[in-house]
């Protein structure tokens, strides 16, 4: 194929594209559709991500302690156990302060002090990893004056539940919406390839290779997706960034903080115009492989 | 320049045969008709010499070289180098006659420039100059034909292969465009036509290659369409 057949087959792209306007927006739309709900699960799963390693880089367990344990020798039990990256002892005495102070009611715990104190000593313990923590707590439990551990299991199981079922669920409604599309693609495909039937019979007896006459079509399917998902990528981008910019601003909480490194967006963005492209390119196979006797 | 040894074509399995034990040859620079009633094979002898299709048996050289082991490449070069007249004409109607032309060219990558040059030489050779931007259906049946055959000239091939190419038309307007083959012949095209029509057949006295039923009946240089003359 040299530069004139080349030439010839963009021009005949952009011609069947023209002439197919509707329905290939159409298409483009249903890949548009599709994959910005591909892409919008993905920056979800990306953030979700990024929300449980704020959270686990930041779980602590909370080590209660029987009276009178032997806080020396748990310490070095502590030390043996693989996993954890720091422990921190905090006495009764310390425990009831942060705890009045948590509440910002200080003078409320004034009675509380000294014998009255129902708080045990305990340690605050933290993991390298929250999939280490539900094992770790229950070594930790079984040593020698342990009374029991605590740590907040409930908040990370349904963080991991949440996130599995929008992935999953997401994930679901993206592949039936491309099948959709590569659906319309063919549809559109096949449309351009009967009105230029009479045509690529002329082609084949005029000495066209195969790839000359089958070359706009696939083009065209490869048009479609592409400009469907540059569209999604648009929408999606600039949706995404007005919503972070609001996160960061209103947020509180450290750990809600949205991601914006272009090192964790940019593949995203990028991967997702390398599939819409294909999955263009795949319609128009098919339907060049259906429809396009050559 | 082309050689038939033993061909057969059959295109269903079980099917009467289309051609059957085929054997001829055919040099440069000859002026062949085929001729036969309607089934006799013509149309599957002149798709077997563009090799559009394989033959079930038998064996076809072109050149001296047998085209059951061209590879892809090679096959498209062989079609490239024949011209094909339709009796339907097969013109692209949204195009003009200079487009038309044009797109044998476009087709296999030729440049602008060299369209340019080549698509009015084509159309002068057929006599449509000044035509150019006309579009088909604003043309004769006998200038849609020209048009036709300016394409299937305009690559200079070494074989113009046409089949019915004057089933449309009426008998003066046959008359012109067998001369028109006759002038391309002259200038050195081999030139190969099924037709039916006998008395320009009888006229020309050309080499006639009768078929029936899938089988050469008779090969006769001068021929006759019939053999009662």
């Amino acid at each position: 194929m040299n530069i004139n057949s080349l030439r010839y087959c963009l021009r005949q792209t952009s011609r069947s594209f023209s002439r197919n306007k509707w329905l290939a927006l159409v298409s483009a739309s249903m890949i548009a559709i599709s994959l910005g709900i591909l892409g919008g699960s993905l920056l979800a799963a990306v953030n979700t991500n990024q929300i449980m390693i704020n959270i686990q880089s930041n779980l602590e367990m909370a080590v209660f302690l029987v009276e009178d344990a032997d806080q020396e020798a748990i310490e070095a039990q502590l030390d043996g156990l693989p996993g954890i990256t720091d422990y921190r002892f905090v006495s009764r005495d310390d425990g009831l302060r942060e705890f009045a102070r948590s509440l910002n009611a200080q003078s409320l715990f004034k009675e509380l002090e000294g014998e009255n104190n129902p708080l045990p000593d305990m340690f605050r313990v933290r993991a390298a990893e929250a999939e280490l923590v539900p094992e770790l707590a229950q070594k930790i439990e079984g040593l020698a004056g342990v009374e029991s551990v605590e740590y907040g299991e409930e908040l990370v199981d349904m963080l991991v539940r949440v996130s599995r079922w929008v992935n999953r669920a997401s994930l679901t409604v993206s592949i039936l919406l491309a099948a959709g599309a590569i659906f319309l693609i063919v549809t559109t495909i096949r449309l351009s390839v009967l009105a230029r039937q009479e045509e690529v019979s002329i082609m084949k007896y005029l000495g066209a290779s195969d790839w000359f006459v089958r070359l706009p079509f696939l083009l065209e399917g490869m048009l479609i997706g592409w400009l469907g998902t540059l569209v999604a990528i648009l929408v999606l981008g600039a949706g995404y960034f007005r919503l972070a910019a609001i996160f960061i601003k209103e947020a509180q909480l450290f750990f809600l903080q949205p991601v914006t490194a272009a090192e964790q967006l940019v593949p995203i963005f990028l991967g997702l115009l390398i599939l819409g492209t294909l999955m263009g390119g795949i319609g128009s196979t098919l339907s060049i492989r259906r429809f396009l006797k050559v | 320049m082309i050689e038939m040894k033993g061909v057969s074509k059959v295109y269903h399995t079980g099917a009467k045969p289309a051609l059957q034990d085929i054997n001829l040859k055919i040099d440069g620079g000859e002026f062949v008709f085929l001729v036969g009633p309607s089934g006799a094979g013509k149309t599957t002898l002149i798709r077997l010499i563009f090799c559009e299709q394989a033959p079930t048996s038998g064996r076809i050289s072109f050149l001296g070289r047998d085209t059951s082991t061209y590879k892809p490449g090679e096959l498209l070069q062989h079609r490239r180098r024949m011209g094909m007249v339709f009796q339907d004409f097969r013109l692209l109607k949204s195009k003009t006659v200079f487009e038309n032309v044009a797109f044998a060219l476009e087709v296999v990558g030729r440049s602008p420039k060299e369209i340019q040059k080549r698509v009015p030489l084509a159309l002068e050779q057929v006599g449509l100059s000044g035509k150019e931007n006309a579009f088909p259906g604003e043309l004769s049946g006998g200038e849609q034909q020209r048009v036709g055959i300016a394409r299937a000239l305009v690559r200079e091939p070494l074989v113009l292969l046409a089949d019915e190419p004057t089933g449309n038309l009426d008998p003066d307007i046959s008359r012109q465009l067998m001369e028109l083959f006759d002038q391309i012949n002259r200038n050195g095209t081999t030139v190969i036509i099924a037709t039916h029509a006998w008395d320009l057949v009888d006229q020309m006295q050309k080499r006639v290659i009768a078929l029936e039923g899938g089988r050469i009946i008779r090969d006769e240089q001068r021929g006759y369409y019939r053999n009662e003359h």
